[in-house]
């Protein structure tokens, strides 16, 4: 087989779509590029869009995992709520009746403000790893439970109120900036490092391709399949609460109804975006972190172009459609064709 | 020609790249019971599917009371007078027995609504012919396979059909139902009906059938008298051997016969599994190659299933090197040194998108653990090793094992088992649907391993193959170990002999 043929890396897309919406920004945006420092902080468009990603990349990375499994996980927005509230909950020192508590608010110890909501999320993640690895539901429909149960689980914690707080320690999780970086942004970056360490330093990584290639071949070379696609829902919920103490932090207070509606869909399309298959199998990390920088770069761009708020969501969906057609197969197939006319001599 | 009341008269179908039928005929009388026969591959649900529409023959004709027939669909078919209960039960679970005995003609009141009381009398009615007595308005799905079947059947007989076409109908049933199926069967025949009965039990067509039409390789072997037929021959039929000429082999490896006594590695001890296999005795010793002989569906890849841990025996036990071992599942099997390349390479062995070399170092991963990874050095070390060595073609050991050949697909799964350092490997087929180079090659490799003191259990529905690697070979018939031969006893007759010899013996 010859190797001049070699297909291009499916990184390629992805990157050459982004490096389109920062050309449009570098011609027709004034200062896009522009990084000052006010406070010892860095800051402009490009630092507001590390930022403000880092909730979505941190659930996308999780996501890519579970959906490399053949499955998906669309209760993260909720889970992202219930961990929200807990924190909120716990700077209020668990008190619900916080409005008449007055100023004799006993908050609890900053680690139990990050751990618990934390452990919370995990075991939510763990209900949805049972759900499809033991009892073998559907994924969508596994995580459509949570979904639904979870926000309405978050309100109920919230007593369907805002939760906003003043908490010094816990805000800089959201607010914080550390060496000039935005604080969520580090958080990301160290998810990020997490999981590559645990799939390539474990052979997790190894049997979340092989389950979602093939689980029955999986099965027979002694893999514990069950144990994989589980611990991919617990590592789901996890990444969820931290995006959720990310944001209530920001904030400065939860808002169980909305705060992350719809965050899971974000996270998916970044995903698919950046080149993992939705029927699983291979994944593709880069790719997806490459994603959700396209999805924030955009909403940003939009934003900062002065489109009016109502034609936001269909600009987005218009600029997702061309990226994914771009890379989708019969568009690279024609590239392929089209350019390379290399013989097809010595397949396999 | 109106003795006939079907007839298939150079039936020829190809599909890209394969030709399935060629010039196959069909003769079937009326009010004849006629088994179509014929190893895996040989076309039977191909001259099925022509026959009744599923797809259209290339060439031929298929004439139906002397009238060429067309049918474009098996509903067509039905409306012709030739109804089919195929191999997979294709009712709807979900409805209750009599709606699904009722689909496409419900009775219907005057005012056009669904008349329930009439739809539950017939099915009772229907079914009373089966001596089944069981509420026709539970869900189907909450009966057993073979209560589904016998209402496959019973619906495919109401609609009054000239020609019934039963594939594989008895596959799932006990011997009772079986019995109850054949006396429905006769009934039918005295009634004038003709049924094609399609089956791998040989016992079965003996019983049943008054013509035998075999078929091989997608070709027409013959059309016979079942009465003039002994089961020697036919087996000889479907394996295309004549007995004969059977009687001189080339041994590929004399010496790897006649063995001194060896250290047994793995041991069964009355292992079965209820409705699954019978308790079989099997052992396997250092440098053994046992095969297993015997039709498709005998319980071959049962065995294997056992010794691995797919699937849980319900009783006896086995032992490994003297000592008993309970596997119940195929990491056991793997930590137990046992190591399985399966029957099905696509569904149970590849992992299409991964590479080569990922495929290779799978199973060694799994048994070194989770917290063991291996390095990427050793991984592709181990690649390189076994790529050399079974001569594995591949551009690199990156390679997507999708775009390799399956041949050499084939070689990856057993360099997947051969790099976990199995004691006994066991091997399902694993010359299926490869090339004849590849063939003796992974033959070979079977040869040279036991020779280095490898125990293997060797599953081939080619008699050859087993023939020529096999020291100990036993014998399976419906799920039971019937029989067990020995170094110079391992002959393509004595084989065929022992698969056709009387169930009871």
């Amino acid at each position: 087989m010859d190797k001049t043929k070699k297909p291009l890396p499916s990184i390629v897309w992805p990157l050459a779509a982004l490096g389109l919406i920062l050309l449009f920004n570098l011609i027709f945006t004034d200062g896009f590029f522009s990084i000052t420092i006010k406070n010892g902080h860095l800051f402009g468009s490009l630092i507001d869009i590390l930022k403000r990603c880092s909730p979505t990349m941190i659930m996308a990375v999780a996501m890519t995992y579970v959906i490399a499994t053949s499955g998906i996980d669309i209760s993260i927005g909720s889970i992202l709520a219930i961990s929200g509230s807990v924190a909120a909950l716990l700077v209020w020192g668990g008190n619900t009746s916080y409005l008449s508590a007055g100023a004799d608010v006993q908050p609890a110890a900053l680690f139990f403000i990050i751990v618990v909501p934390l452990l919370v999320s995990m075991v939510l993640g763990a209900f949805n790893g049972l759900m499809v690895s033991v009892v073998g539901l559907q994924p969508f429909i596994a995580t459509l439970i949570l979904m639904v149960a979870g926000r309405g689980m978050a309100q109920l914690l919230t007593g369907g109120k805002v939760l906003n707080f003043s908490h010094k320690g816990f805000e800089f999780v959201g607010r914080g900036y550390l060496l000039g970086i935005p604080f969520p942004f580090i958080i990301a970056v160290l998810v990020i490092a997490l999981a590559a360490l645990l799939t390539k330093l474990t052979p997790m990584g190894l049997y979340i391709q092989a389950v979602g290639g093939n689980k029955t071949a999986s099965h027979y070379s002694g893999i514990n399949t069950r144990m994989v696609i589980f611990l991919v829902y617990i590592f789901s919920g996890f990444c969820a609460g931290i995006a959720g103490l990310i944001l209530t932090s920001d904030i400065t207070g939860a808002d169980a109804g909305f705060m992350g509606l719809y965050m899971e869909l974000d996270a998916i399309l970044a995903v698919v975006i950046g080149g993992t298959a939705m029927s699983g199998g291979k994944y593709n990390l880069k790719g997806t972190i490459v994603g959700v920088l396209i999805i924030q770069s955009l909403t940003t761009t939009i934003l900062t172009r002065g489109v009016p708020p109502e034609y936001t969501l269909l600009v987005k969906a218009v600029v997702v459609l061309a990226v994914l057609i771009i890379q989708s197969k019969r568009t690279s197939d024609f590239i392929e064709k089209t350019t390379a006319k290399v013989s097809k001599a010595g397949a396999a | 020609m109106s003795d006939n009341l079907l007839e298939a008269i150079g039936v020829s179908k190809s599909f890209p790249g394969v030709k399935a039928l060629s010039n196959v005929n069909l003769q079937l009388g009326r009010g004849e019971i006629h088994g179509l026969m014929g190893e895996n591959g040989a076309g039977k649900s191909t001259l099925i599917k022509a026959i009744t529409g599923v797809y259209p023959r290339d060439n031929g004709q298929i004439l139906l009371d002397g009238v060429e027939i067309h049918p474009t669909s098996p509903l067509d078919a039905e409306a012709l007078g030739i109804s089919t209960v195929f191999q997979e039960v294709n009712l709807l679970n979900n409805l209750s027995v009599a709606e699904n005995l009722a689909i496409g003609r419900q009775p219907t009141k005057k005012t056009g609504t669904l008349d329930w009381k009439k739809m539950n009398e017939d099915a009772r009615r229907i079914l009373q012919k089966f001596e089944i007595d069981i509420d026709v308005t539970e869900l189907l799905g909450n009966y057993s396979i073979a209560i589904q079947q016998m209402v496959a059947i019973a619906r495919a007989l109401e609609l009054d059909s000239k020609l019934l076409i039963l594939d594989e109908p008895t596959s799932s049933l006990n011997l009772d139902e079986v019995e109850k199926l054949f006396k429905q069967m006769r009934r039918l025949k005295e009634e004038g009906h003709s049924i094609i009965f399609v089956t791998h039990f040989l016992d079965q067509v003996f019983e049943i059938t008054d013509k035998i039409t075999v078929l091989r390789n997608g070709e027409y072997v013959g059309l016979f008298n079942t009465a003039d037929m002994t089961k020697m021959d036919l087996v000889s039929k479907l394996m295309g051997k004549e007995i004969d000429e059977l009687h001189e082999f080339e041994k590929l490896s004399k010496e790897q016969k006649h063995k001194e006594h060896q250290e047994v590695l793995l041991e069964t001890e009355k292992l079965g599994k209820n409705g699954y296999m019978a308790p079989i005795d099997i052992d396997i010793a250092k440098g053994d190659i046992v095969g297993l002989g015997g039709l498709l569906g005998s319980g071959r890849t049962e065995i294997a299933k056992m010794l691995f841990g797919l699937v849980h025996t319900d009783n006896g036990g086995l032992k490994i090197k003297g000592i008993h071992s309970k596997i119940r599942s195929p990491k056991q099997a793997l930590m137990n040194q046992l190591a399985l390349c399966p029957e099905d390479r696509k569904e149970e062995s590849i992992i299409p998108d991964l590479s080569v070399k990922e495929n290779i170092i799978l199973a060694l991963q799994v048994k070194q653990g989770w917290f063991k990874p291996l390095s990427a050095k050793k991984k592709e070390e181990i690649a390189q090793k076994y790529i050399d060595l079974l001569n594995i073609k591949t551009p690199s050991s990156e390679q997507a094992i999708k775009n390799l050949s399956g041949g050499n697909q084939q070689k990856v799964i057993v360099a997947r088992w051969l790099a976990t350092n199995p004691n006994v490997l066991i091997v399902d087929e694993p010359t299926r649907g490869i090339d004849v180079g590849a063939k003796t090659e992974i033959q070979k490799l079977l040869l040279k391993l036991s020779g280095e003191g490898m125990g293997v259990l060797f599953i081939s529905s080619e008699i050859e193959e087993v023939v020529r690697c096999s020291n100990k070979v036993y014998i399976l018939q419906d799920r039971k170990v019937v029989n067990e031969l020995h170094d110079d006893q391992i002959n393509e007759q004595q084989i065929m002999h022992a698969i056709a010899a009387k169930g009871d013996s």
